[in-house]
């Protein structure tokens, strides 16, 4: 039981971060059909900004203003970079975010350097939050489960009762119907490409002290998001939450769990010995594969249903 | 008259050439993963290579040949290793350094055997400063391999030997990353727990892939479920620091055995959260007894803001620079079959390059994450205030084993 719960709650405080993670690939993705291959690197750069203006304002100032300065750096780089390049297709966007992504990675090591930086968790957030039995719930993954909760409400409340989140819905589904209604669409792009960029540095603030700050970090996440994206279903941040929730607990119990087709087969009277052909698949442990599990579901996904979870498009 | 002048003039160049030969300057090509997941790594050791060579330099070791090091980066890839082998070739390189992986150390191996089988006169000594693998010096061994690190299985028998002394290790979980050098971990510490303490229980066993894991919290609480008291792992890099911070968040009270504690990003990872509970097996800590190799560590620090762990380097360095001595020559085919056999003093103590199989002999450190003293603890990893304190060292024979090779030597 104790083994349950526990694996339970590390399994969803690491899907709300995949969703905070994810969330704004989803909107650029949908909004814009733009595959933001940099997007992770986004999320780094929240990370090494957190850092940096940890070190001078504390953690808690740097937790607001690092997004920001993220966002507003995904804004530039929309409206100086992928607007010029929006004319010439998606195609061309997406060697653009491609590029980007080499771009940023090198930057932050040519401007911080490679090793990997001391950003840790503050002091008032480090620590058990509770004891369950006796295994103890660490109050930053509370923490971090707190603010993705706080970011799902806010982004929702955005998206449904305002102005601008009734454009974004509208253009979700008719892009050139917006355009034609005489709304600045390329303004709206630049806004969701910068409040896009700026959940993930959010994500970044929070996940590089979690887990590691280095100038791989993007490389390590950047598979993840797109698998969430598309199980999710393109444009639909709902959808986002629910698969970073699913995935985050299948791989949290599939780790947890030794089963391999031989102990199956076993179970159903079927020796498999080392001899028998093929015997290094047969002896596969669930939890060995756990990590490529997000990746199986992501083509079975795309074969059997196209648009995701609760996606609304499946071009 | 004529005659005379021109011999003058043929003497003055052949003092000029023998001049040119005692001062010239030998390239040693570094490959090994300068970009991706583990450049810190990479990079702190190309650093590490620089800092002994600039050492050797300047204190002439060599007796007048001087060490260069020209890196070149194989992204921790067995085939872009290759390819810089062949740019290493076609440079007209001699030596060849190289750490990070394995499955790119048999490769190289592979390829360097080749070459110097083909080409005659053109020969390519490989100095292996980290690959663990103890199939290199065992079933695949080759004359042109040279291993400075003490392979994976000696590692296993130091710690097995100091772990079997603990009376409160009963439940041992082996965590390992998912490839040749992992596995081979797993299986030595299995079969030397079973003959030196077999009233240990292996309670769990994982393999992870290398690399790819972010949020080890899974993993830990399995572990715990196991009733774990004791955790062997080979882990390096990221894979190890987040392993540790993991660990310490969900409370779990296990000692870690370690291979790779003090490499780059772990200490800084580890923090506190690592006191008196990580501990490595090496072939050196710069807290020795009597703080052997500070001086070097000191200086590394002061110039590349780093840590200086990679002792392998000064070894290597050390053997080169007597082999040319030695054979007054930088030729590789003369420099190998002066290395073999070979005795140093490095700065873990006497190291002899063991002839059957080419494999290092020396003296290993067993060491555990504690706050610095000022006495035996002076020096501290990645600025965290913590350092590692050395346990024991163990005397080379503890850790020696047979070893399988047939070495073909050139005749």
């Amino acid at each position: 039981m104790e083994f349950f719960l526990i694996s339970l709650l590390n399994g969803v405080s690491y899907g709300l971060l995949l969703f905070m993670l994810s969330s704004g690939l989803t909107l650029i993705f949908s909004m814009m059909g733009v595959l933001n291959f940099a997007h992770a690197s986004f999320y780094m750069i929240g990370a090494y900004l957190a850092y940096t203006l940890g070190l001078k304002l504390g953690f808690f100032p740097a937790l607001f203003l690092a997004p920001i300065l993220t966002g507003l750096f995904g804004a530039l780089i929309e409206r100086f970079g992928l607007r010029k390049v929006h004319r010439y297709g998606h195609v061309a966007e997406l060697l653009f975010t491609f590029g980007l992504a080499y771009l940023i990675e090198e930057s932050v090591k040519v401007i911080w350097g490679l090793a990997s930086m001391p950003y840790r968790i503050p002091a008032v957030l480090d620590g058990p939050l509770f004891t369950l039995y006796t295994t103890s719930f660490p109050k930053f993954r509370g923490f971090m489960m707190l603010v993705a909760l706080a970011m799902l409400f806010s982004v929702y409340l955005l998206l449904m009762r305002t102005r601008i989140g009734l454009v974004i819905q509208a253009a979700l589904t008719h892009p050139q119907t917006v355009e034609a209604l005489g709304h600045n669409v390329p303004r709206v792009f630049m806004l969701v490409f910068g409040g896009g960029t700026a959940l993930a540095g959010l994500a970044g603030v929070i996940g590089g002290a979690a887990f590691i700050t280095e100038p791989s970090m993007a490389a390590s996440v950047g598979p993840i998001v797109f698998v969430v994206a598309v199980v999710g279903g393109m444009g639909s941040l709902a959808g986002a939450f629910l698969a970073s929730l699913l995935i985050g607990i299948v791989q949290t119990f599939a780790i947890a769990l030794d089963w391999s087709l031989a102990g199956m087969l076993a179970a159903v009277g079927i020796g498999v010995t080392e001899s028998t052909p093929l015997y290094s698949l047969w002896k596969l442990q669930l939890s060995q594969v756990a990590p490529v599990l997000p990746y199986l579901l992501l083509v079975l996904m795309l074969i059997f249903r196209p648009k995701g979870l609760l996606g609304t498009r499946a071009d | 008259m004529r005659t005379i002048l021109r011999a003058t003039a043929a003497g003055a160049v052949l003092a000029f050439a023998a001049f040119g030969a005692n001062a010239q300057t030998v390239k040693l090509a570094f490959i090994d993963p300068l970009s991706g997941l583990m450049a810190p790594v990479g990079q702190n050791q190309l650093n590490s290579w620089r800092y002994i060579a600039d050492l050797a330099n300047q204190k002439n070791w060599a007796g007048g040949p001087k060490f260069e090091i020209v890196p070149f980066d194989n992204k921790l890839s067995p085939q872009e290793s290759l390819n810089a082998l062949k740019q290493v070739i076609d440079q007209g390189i001699r030596y060849v350094l190289q750490g990070n992986g394995s499955s790119v150390a048999l490769a190289l191996a592979d390829a360097i055997a080749k070459h110097n089988e083909r080409n005659p006169g053109k020969e390519i000594l490989y100095l292996n400063y980290a690959a663990v693998d103890p199939d290199l010096t065992n079933s695949k061994c080759d004359y042109w391999h040279f291993r400075l690190d003490a392979n994976s299985d000696m590692k296993m028998e130091a710690l097995t030997t100091f772990l079997a002394k603990d009376k409160n290790v009963k439940n041992v979980y082996l965590f390992n990353q998912n490839y040749s050098f992992g596995q081979a971990v797993a299986k030595a510490a299995k079969e030397y727990l079973a003959r030196k303490r077999p009233d240990i229980k292996i309670v769990g066993e994982d393999l992870h892939p290398l690399a790819q894991v972010k949020d080890f919290a899974p993993y830990v609480s399995k572990i715990k479920a196991a009733g774990t008291d004791t955790v062997i792992t080979g882990n390096w890099g990221s894979d190890l620091a987040l392993l540790i911070k993991a660990a310490k968040d969900a409370g779990l009270t296990a000692n870690f055995y370690t291979y790779y504690g003090a490499t780059t990003g772990v200490p800084t990872a580890m923090g506190a959260a690592g006191e008196e509970r990580v501990k490595y097996v090496g072939y050196w800590n710069v807290n020795n007894e009597k703080f052997v190799g500070a001086d070097v560590a000191m200086g590394f620090n002061k110039k590349y803001k780093d840590d200086y762990y990679t002792m392998a380097t000064y070894t290597g360095i050390a053997m080169l620079a007597k082999a040319f001595k030695e054979t007054k020559s930088t030729d590789p085919v003369k420099v190998a079959a002066a290395l073999e056999g070979m005795k140093v003093q490095s700065l873990n103590g006497e190291v002899e390059m063991r002839k059957s199989d080419h494999q290092a002999q020396q003296p290993l450190y067993i060491a555990k994450w504690v706050k610095l003293n000022g006495k035996d603890v002076k020096y501290d990893q990645e600025n965290t205030g913590y350092g590692w304190k050395t346990e024991v060292v163990l005397d080379t024979y503890v850790a020696a084993q047979p070893t399988s090779c047939q070495m073909k030597r050139p005749k």
